[in-house]
């Protein structure tokens, strides 16, 4: 089977914090990335999204190395926890963007962005800004726009954090209703470990800004303690 | 700007400082330079003091207008005794306000060019108004008004606004007593060599010194500063063949005083030679009576104008919208 | 903006604040109308009105697009060594007096000014000539852009920091990421800014008498000064200041006619990192703006500086008048901070506490127009009142004076912040049944730090350059720096007047250094 993303070799420094990465993700598959706060799950992403620059080692996606990639051009798409949308745009703009960075859309491209929005449960949106939805709304919208730019890899970081427990739940299953029917690798960092055994079918575990651990989401390891 | 020249028209409004040591005050309204560190009114204050058995207590506004405004603001509650610093520009309308009293001092030791004479006010002293020059920069200065109107536009000045400055006036004044009904035309020629109108004497001088034009509107007075205190000869005065127009600073005492006898001592005071002896190096104006000191020798080289021009108050007082006007109008053409 | 359910204590005292001011202003006028008539609008006043809006537009526009040019490189650069010395001398050219920048400008773009050496050496024959139109800009735009791009950058600064790493994500190039981002952020900002700026560059008087050239170059303010001072006709005073109020208050509404977008906003300083100044072009581009940027406007603090040197230093720092003025400057500055702080606080909460658009749109101009009032206007009809009153009536009277019209710099500094930290922090508080005292001390006051220090600063460098109120009270026992330096300026002493000038500069300088403190969370922004 084809690696989606291979990290060997990584470090990057900052300020007092030493960072080192070694992980692999199967293609198509749903990682929970998991670990204490701090421990250097977002600059994780950071790397792999082109944000931060690793002083060593190698990140492939996709096969391709990504050394020279700039963020615009991975094949990554974001969803973060909260401020995915721009509060002045209304939301198929919000969405299109995914489509065309500067907004060239033809037909196609608008009946792209309407059907995402209601394969997530946005129908009739398209001219709200986004001040005025909820905030799984908001995240619905975000999604609609991971999808229409047809990235392989999305990486979430806590995207469902800032939800009560009921709205996680509902957003958790239309995230793996996407994740099944599109072929995306998904990588979503979570504190929720039920949450992640619910969603994921793999782990990453980063501790003190290294990977502790990685595999089948059954290995997960237990925390110990509280 | 916020931060403007919005030199007020009421200035040290409420600075009145009271005072404690002496059972008589004198409460004298001036003007700031007047009792600047540097100016005449400390030692003004210790001469006068010495003979009174009285304390002097300065009230001190931006400067002669603001005076004149603080009063008519103040009216009849003024606890003004003298007010000093108004100039002849002013005296109408000081008067009209009727808050002033006649002096009943003797007069005949004050001597100021153009013979002003006033029952209420009384000069202390005076200047004329002139072109100063940087000798530097300038090597053939105007000889007479005409000769600056029609000069080279290349050759720059700096002048004052009428509208908001008292020199600024003075030139405008000065040019009517010489032109007359073609004021307006002579002040379009000039306009080519102004470099800039500035809302005071401060900043036309400023600009000045630094070199930005070299002639000012200023006092045939100025070159004696530069030479007594910074011993240089740099900047002259031009003297011009038809005249220079005259700045008599007066004072009077006000109706209203509680002690009209010691106001009136204190304007006898400042027409002796004690309070003019003074004067030169502190206000930088020339004597209206006699001194005891000699004047110094910076002074005696001073232009010495063939004529003196002083506009009758008023007259000043009737025309003077209508001249402002009439300047604006030529100088915005340009 | 919703309103907020609550908060009638907000209200009350947005509505006490604004109380205050208007009840300031109008006790003010009433008096004066006593003295003359108002008399009408003459042609020479309206040649003066098309002037004065004529330099206005064309100050605020030159002010307001190299202001965001410059803030556009600055916003880019948040790891830029020295940001926060750029962002601290943005807030400098404020605390100068008009007559002390006029001359640092002349120092540069003058007929005997560096621009003109630097062209003569280059053998143009021709001197370059600044006065009239030219100058009025020149100086207006010295002032204003550090203004301009002090609030665009704040402005741009507050996005949260997805943002930029979305548009990245997204590949959103240099003129996507104007349109879409950056534009919006200026766009908000816009009339606030603008706004500030015209009313400034509208009321302008001793830059726009100096280096205007002549009569044809006059403002309203210069009517006023002359209807209270020459002429004596308060009445007439008090009715061109009217105009004044009205025809400015068009432009403001006209401003505010502007979309203002939705915003996002988060706490500005910590943790921002760009990703579209990589290419060398953008480096190149960047690095050249803030270059000119710090040439235009740093030149005159050099001729300020180099003038300054020259003086006597001990002989005038051992005169008493010196610490005097100093310390009364310093009193002053910090008590009408202090209250321009607290009336824009209150101003600012209520204005986001309020569904009624009569009260929102009264706090506004209550918060802005009182820029257009005069100074001399406001201390001359408050003297009617305090006839003769002595000990430390003129003080607060200079500091009241001072913090209202410093008034409308601190609110354009801390309203944005103040309404995205509400926004953000309105269910937590209620949740937690936070209100009043509690709630400004425990929630509003550590979040707000930044906003709140920057907003007493800006007025405390605003009241410290004053001369307008000050010089009204000006006299024996009240010494100001301003005023210090007139006073020496107009008994020739021209070289100390450069070095006051020069350490007045140096103290704007150090509270612009209290006003922004350098950012200790900045280590942490990559994690």
């Amino acid at each position: 089977m084809m690696q989606a993303i291979e990290v060997s070799g990584v470090g990057l420094t900052l300020g007092d914090h030493r960072f080192g990465f070694d992980l692999v993700v199967p293609a198509g598959a749903f990682v929970a990335v998991t670990g204490p706060s701090g421990a250097g799950k977002s600059t994780l992403f950071n790397i792999l999204a082109g944000f931060e620059a690793p002083d060593e080692g190698r990140v492939l996606i996709g096969g391709q190395d990504m050394a020279s990639v700039p963020p615009g051009k991975r094949p990554v798409s974001l969803v973060f926890q909260d401020n995915n949308l721009f509060a002045h745009l209304d939301i198929f703009t919000n969405v299109a963007l995914g489509v065309s960075p500067s907004l060239r859309l033809d037909t196609v491209g608008r009946a792209a962005v309407s059907s995402a929005l209601s394969r997530v449960g946005l129908s009739g949106f398209e001219k709200r800004m986004p001040g005025t939805l909820s905030g799984g709304e908001r995240q619905r919208a975000a999604f609609a726009r991971a999808l229409v730019r047809k990235r392989p890899i999305m990486l979430l970081d806590e995207p469902f954090a800032a939800l009560d427990p009921e709205l996680r739940h509902q957003m958790g299953d239309l995230l793996g209703a996407l994740h099944r029917d599109e072929g995306f690798t998904v990588l979503m960092i979570t504190h929720d470990r039920d949450e992640a055994r619910r969603l994921a079918d793999r782990f990453i575990l980063v501790e003190a800004g290294h990977v502790a651990a990685q595999g089948a989401i059954a290995d997960l390891p237990v925390p110990q303690g509280g | 700007m916020r931060k403007t020249v919005l030199l007020a028209a009421v200035a040290a409004l409420l600075s009145s400082t009271s005072a404690f040591s002496a059972d008589k005050v004198l409460n004298v309204y001036t003007y700031e330079s007047f009792t600047a560190e540097w100016g005449p009114g400390p030692k003004v204050k210790a001469a006068f003091e010495k003979t009174c058995g009285c304390t002097v207590n300065y009230v001190s506004v931006e400067d002669g207008v603001a005076l004149l405004n603080r009063l008519k603001l103040e009216g009849k509650d003024t606890k003004a005794d003298i007010v000093l610093g108004l100039d002849t520009g002013l005296v109408a309308d000081a008067k009209a306000t009727g808050l002033f009293a006649p002096s009943g001092v003797d007069a005949s030791a004050v001597k100021v060019p153009g013979d002003f004479k006033d029952d209420v006010f009384l000069p202390y002293d005076y200047g004329h108004f002139a072109v100063v020059y940087d000798t530097e920069k300038l090597k053939t200065p105007p000889k007479s008004l005409d000769e600056l109107v029609n000069g080279n536009p290349d050759e720059k000045i700096v002048i004052e606004d009428p509208r908001t400055s008292t020199p600024g006036l003075g030139l405008l004044l000065w040019m009517k007593s010489v032109y007359g009904d073609k004021a307006g035309d002579a002040w379009k020629k000039l306009s080519r060599r102004v470099l800039t109108v500035t809302p005071g004497w401060s900043e036309a001088y400023g600009l000045f010194t630094k070199g930005e034009a070299p002639m000012v509107l200023s006092y045939t007075t100025s070159p004696a500063y530069h030479e007594i205190e910074e011993k240089t000869t740099r900047y002259q005065a031009a003297s011009f063949s038809e005249g220079h127009y005259i700045q008599v600073e007066v004072a009077g005492m006000t109706a209203t005083s509680k002690d009209p006898a010691l106001a009136k001592s204190f304007l006898s005071f400042m027409v002796s030679p004690a309070f003019q002896d003074i004067i030169p190096t502190t206000n930088w104006m020339l004597p209206a009576a006699k001194m005891d000191q000699p004047l110094p020798e910076a002074f005696n080289k001073l232009v010495q104008p063939a004529k003196t021009f002083l506009m009758s108050p008023d007259e000043v007082e009737k025309n003077r919208k209508a001249w402002v006007a009439e300047w604006v109008a030529a100088m915005g053409a340009k | 903006m919703r309103p907020q359910r609550g908060m009638t204590g907000e209200r009350m005292g947005g509505a006490l604040a604004l109380a205050f001011i208007l009840g300031f202003v109008a006790l003010a006028l009433v008096p004066l109308l006593r003295f003359g008539s108002a008399g009408g609008l003459d042609a020479q006043i309206v040649g003066v009105l098309k002037f004065t809006l004529l330099q206005a537009s064309l100050s605020t526009l030159l002010s307001v697009v190299f202001g965001a040019v410059v803030a556009l490189s600055v916003a880019r650069r948040p790891q830029l060594v020295g940001r926060v010395w750029l962002l601290r001398f943005m807030a400098a050219p404020m605390g100068l007096p008009a007559l002390a920048a006029a001359f640092g400008v002349l120092a540069v773009w003058g007929r005997e000014g560096v621009f003109n050496s630097v062209l003569s050496f280059f053998g143009v024959a021709t001197k370059f000539n600044v006065y009239g139109m030219t100058g009025i800009l020149v100086a207006h735009t010295f002032f204003n852009i550090p203004l301009a791009a002090r609030l665009f950058t704040a402005a741009l600064d507050r996005f949260p920091p997805t943002y930029w790493k979305l548009a990245a994500n997204l590949g959103l190039g240099r003129v996507s990421l104007f349109r879409l981002v950056e534009g919006p952020a200026l766009m908000a900002a816009l009339p606030g800014v603008a706004g500030l700026i015209f009313m400034l560059c509208a009321t302008s008087f001793t830059l726009v008498l100096t280096l205007g050239g002549g009569p044809a170059a006059t403002t309203l303010e210069v009517a006023i000064y002359q209807a209270l001072k020459f002429d004596f006709e308060p009445g007439r005073a008090v009715f061109l200041v009217l105009v004044q109020v009205v025809l400015t208050g068009l432009v403001l509404l006209f401003l505010a006619a502007f979309p203002t977008p939705a915003e996002e906003r988060a706490q500005q300083g910590a943790g921002i990192r760009r990703f579209d100044g990589g290419s060398l072009v953008s480096k190149v581009w960047d690095g050249a703006v803030i270059l000119v940027f710090l040439i235009f406007c740093g030149a005159p603090f050099v001729a300020i500086l180099v003038d300054g040197l020259r003086a006597d230093f001990p002989h005038l720092l051992a005169d008493p008048l010196f610490w005097r003025a100093l310390s009364t400057s310093a009193a002053l500055g910090l008590s009408a901070g202090l209250l321009a702080l607290i009336l824009s606080w209150l101003i600012a909460v209520a204005r986001i506490s309020t569904a009624s658009r009569v009260f929102a749109g009264g706090l506004d101009a209550g918060g802005s127009l009182i820029l257009l009032t005069p100074p001399i206007v406001l201390s001359t009809g408050w003297f009617l009142w305090l006839k003769g009153g002595g000990g430390f009536a003129p003080y607060v009277l200079v500091a009241v004076i001072n913090a209202l019209m410093a008034l409308p710099f601190s609110l354009r500094v801390l309203q944005p912040a103040v309404l995205s930290h509400f926004e953000r922090t309105r269910r937590l508080s209620q949740s937690l049944g936070l209100t009043g005292f509690q709630r400004l001390r425990i929630i509003d006051a550590p979040a707000l730090s930044r906003p709140l220090l920057m907003a007493f600063f800006f007025a405390l460098a605003l009241s410290l350059g004053d001369l307008g109120a000050v010089a009204l009270f000006g006299g024996e026992g009240f010494v100001t720096l301003p005023w210090l330096i007139y006073a020496r300026l107009g008994s020739y002493r021209t070289t100390d007047a450069a070095a006051l000038t020069l350490i007045l500069a140096a103290v704007c300088m150090a509270f612009a250094v209290l006003g922004t403190p350098s950012d200790r969370r900045q280590g942490e922004a990559g994690r």
